[in-house]
């Protein structure tokens, strides 16, 4: 064969591939949507991370803003100390909200950023103090059990049933401000 | 400038403690065409692969133009290889090459001649066996004996000062062992080469060498002119040249009792 | 005494291991000094060109054709099973994470051992047995670097290629099917790919491993062909040898890669 047919194929095959790359690259994975570009790093500590994984994702309004670089057990009080590593170009009030999602009924866990109001931006080795555990699926249909069985022997309103989570007693103070029985729900 | 283009001296090769060669002596003249003869497995390729350094004596040493080949860098033996030119015994030619590019083969590996000076030197050198027209066929669609000679060309490519041919002759029909037999002494005179033909094919080894040598046994059984040769009365030479079925080499290969053997069983 | 016809599995086992481990470091040889021989394989690019035509362009039919029923049974499959979690729209995910992670580099390495590698112990095999590499070495030319780099090369270069092609095509053989004929909305299917589809650790790590497997098939390849005793039968029984070293070595390759990339 003429060596120019060889060149022009191995030409096209190469190319082929290159394209193949990128269509992967673009349309297959999430290049476009997070880039491995500059990230800043903020820690949050939690009493209960549930199944929460390193690379797990971070979103806030439901848009991937970040991943969960890595998880450490804090001996001194307990708690797992989550290091987040965000987007540069996403920055988050410094009274953030980070919660720890569940994708579906039981899909993967993520941690979710809720912005609050404070004008001081996030800075890298920020650690963001207000944050709410991982919804442990076991914990709470034996709580709701244990309210229903409560409820039909004392006949107590229904209103107490709506939150339950006030009953368990691992729960941190930091989880009584936020409007809980509305979070599980919606990640459910 | 040596007398002598390749000697052999008092050469000893053998793998694991079987000697194929003892004690060698040959020398290779300048311009001359010398034959090297025995019957098969008389280790004649194995010399030819001494002389190109593809393997190492046991004792003793090939010198090429005066140097030693065995002690050489794996790149002092491939600078000697540039002064020798080989045609295998099949020819061995590229087969995923064309005739042509076999032939410019050594020198696209060698030289940075410009194409068409390439160009000039193949079809010089096809042309030297008689093969010009064939340049565009594929390898694979040569016969036997064209093949050869393509291959010759191949291996004087480059204007080689010694040109080793292994079994030239095997295999063809008698047309192209003529032609062949003709081109090594034409282009052997032509080009002031020296050639090394290993062959057993008395007839046409002796209608060209200069000098022959029989290899017997692992040592040089008989040297001399072919016409010397032909009058031998060493029983060796005489059987190998006039293809008697028995003499010195037996028929047989050594075996027990032939009695004894068949009968084995009742005993 | 243990009599001497005891221990014969013994010594069969010994002379096996013996036996292996020579080719190992025969092996392991022929892959040094094809890497130090490299230079004319770049120097005179064509070479290598010419070898990328006979292993990457001439395998793309099959990888394709392989790649697209492979794809299209993955939805099928996939949607059967997903459909009863009620997360058929999951089906994208499924089709990319399982092509871009496993299933591209390790089916087109099995399909390149098979189509290329033999193709490749073969002919060198044929080159050794018709004294070719002989007549190379007698006009001072190294086979190493004029024969063997040159294909080892082309091998490394086509296969992450032939994987990303076998990839791409594995999720349009998945999107035709789960979108056109089951009915799952094209935009969720592509979505929740992009979502779950991580460019280095999926994407790129399938690269990564479709390169090792590269060297590993193209170099069982050229060692088998240029190991082979040079008579029809050793040549026959070196390609036999060379599909299945190389399709055990991916498959062993791809559990430790693996298990390197998830550890990561």
């Amino acid at each position: 064969m003429e060596r120019t047919t060889i060149d022009l194929w191995v030409g096209i095959f190469v190319a082929l591939g290159v394209a193949a790359l990128l269509g992967l690259a673009m349309k297959v994975g999430n290049l476009t949507t997070v880039s491995i570009g500059e990230t800043y790093m903020v820690s949050a500590n939690f009493e209960n991370i549930g199944g929460l994984k390193p690379r797990a994702p971070v979103k806030s309004a439901g848009v991937v803003v970040g991943r969960v670089a890595d998880i450490t057990f804090d001996p001194a009080t307990f708690e797992a100390v989550v290091s987040l590593s965000v987007d540069k170009r996403y920055s988050f009030p410094k009274d953030t909200f980070a919660n720890i999602y569940t994708a579906g009924l039981l899909g993967e866990q993520y941690v979710g950023l809720e912005a609050g109001g404070d004008e001081v931006a996030l800075k890298n080795g920020d650690k963001i103090t207000q944050t709410q555990d991982a919804i442990v699926l076991e914990k709470m249909i034996s709580q709701f059990l244990f309210s229903k069985a409560s409820e039909e022997t004392k006949d107590s309103p229904p209103a107490q049933a709506s939150t339950p989570a006030e009953s368990t007693p691992s729960d941190s103070t930091k989880m009584e401000d936020d409007a809980l029985g509305s979070n599980p729900i919606d990640a459910l | 400038m040596t007398q002598n283009i390749v000697e052999i001296d008092n050469l000893s090769f053998g793998y694991k403690g079987r000697m194929l060669h003892q004690g060698i002596n040959m020398v290779f003249p300048r311009g001359k065409v010398v034959a090297i003869m025995g019957g098969s497995g008389s280790g004649k390729t194995t010399l030819l692969r001494l002389i190109g350094g593809q393997i190492k004596p046991t004792k003793g040493e090939v010198r090429v133009d005066g140097q030693v080949v065995h002690t050489q860098t794996r790149e002092g033996i491939y600078q000697l290889r540039r002064k020798m030119g080989m045609l295998f015994q099949h020819g061995a030619l590229f087969t995923d090459l064309s005739v042509y590019e076999n032939v410019a083969f050594p020198m696209r590996e060698h030289t940075d001649f410009p194409e068409s000076m390439i160009r000039d030197l193949v079809l010089m050198k096809l042309h030297a066996v008689g093969l010009r027209g064939a340049h565009q066929l594929k390898a694979t669609e040569l016969s036997g004996g064209m093949a050869r000679r393509v291959a010759l060309a191949r291996a004087i490519a480059l204007d080689p000062d010694i040109v080793i041919y292994d079994e030239p002759f095997a295999g063809l029909d008698p047309i192209s062992m003529g032609v062949i037999c003709d081109l090594i002494r034409t282009l052997n005179d032509a080009l002031g080469t020296t050639s090394i033909i290993v062959s057993h094919d008395v007839k046409e080894t002796f209608s060209i060498a200069d000098y022959v040598y029989f290899v017997a046994n692992g040592t040089v059984a008989a040297e001399g002119t072919p016409a010397d040769l032909s009058k031998s009365t060493l029983p060796f030479v005489h059987q190998f040249v006039h293809g008697e079925k028995d003499g010195p080499v037996p028929f047989h290969y050594a075996a027990g009792d032939y009695k004894q053997d068949l009968l084995g069983y009742e005993a | 005494m243990i009599k001497r016809s005891r221990l014969r599995p013994l010594r069969t086992l010994g002379h096996a291991f013996i036996k292996r481990i020579w080719r190992l470091g025969a092996g392991a040889r022929l892959f040094w000094l094809t890497l130090i021989s490299s230079g004319e394989s770049f120097r005179r690019l064509h070479l290598t060109i010419r070898e990328v035509y006979f292993t990457g362009v001439m395998s793309l039919i099959i990888i394709v054709v392989s790649a697209f029923f492979v794809g299209m049974v993955l939805a099928l499959q996939g949607y059967n099973t997903l459909q009863r979690y009620g997360s058929s729209e999951a089906i994208g995910v499924l089709v990319a994470l399982a092509l871009v992670r496993e299933l591209g580099p390790v089916v087109t390495a099995l399909l390149f051992a098979g189509r290329a590698g033999t193709a490749i112990t073969a002919e060198i095999g044929l080159m050794k047995a018709t004294e070719q590499l002989s007549a190379m070495e007698m006009m001072a030319v190294s086979p190493i670097s004029r024969v063997i780099a040159p294909r080892f090369w082309a091998g490394v270069i086509a296969m992450p290629v032939l994987n990303v092609l076998f990839c791409m095509v594995g999720i349009l053989g998945g999107y035709l099917v789960a979108v056109p004929l089951i009915g799952v909305d094209a935009g969720a299917f592509w979505s929740q790919m992009q979502a779950n589809v991580d460019w280095r650790l999926d994407i790129l790590n399938g690269v990564i491993k479709s390169v090792v497997f590269g060297i590993a098939c193209t170099m069982i390849a050229l060692f088998e062909g240029y190991d082979a005793p040079p008579t029809a039968e050793g040549v026959s029984r070196a390609t036999t040898r060379t599909v299945v070293t190389s399709s055990l070595v991916v498959l062993g390759l791809d559990f430790v890669l693996t298990s390197f990339m998830i550890s990561l």
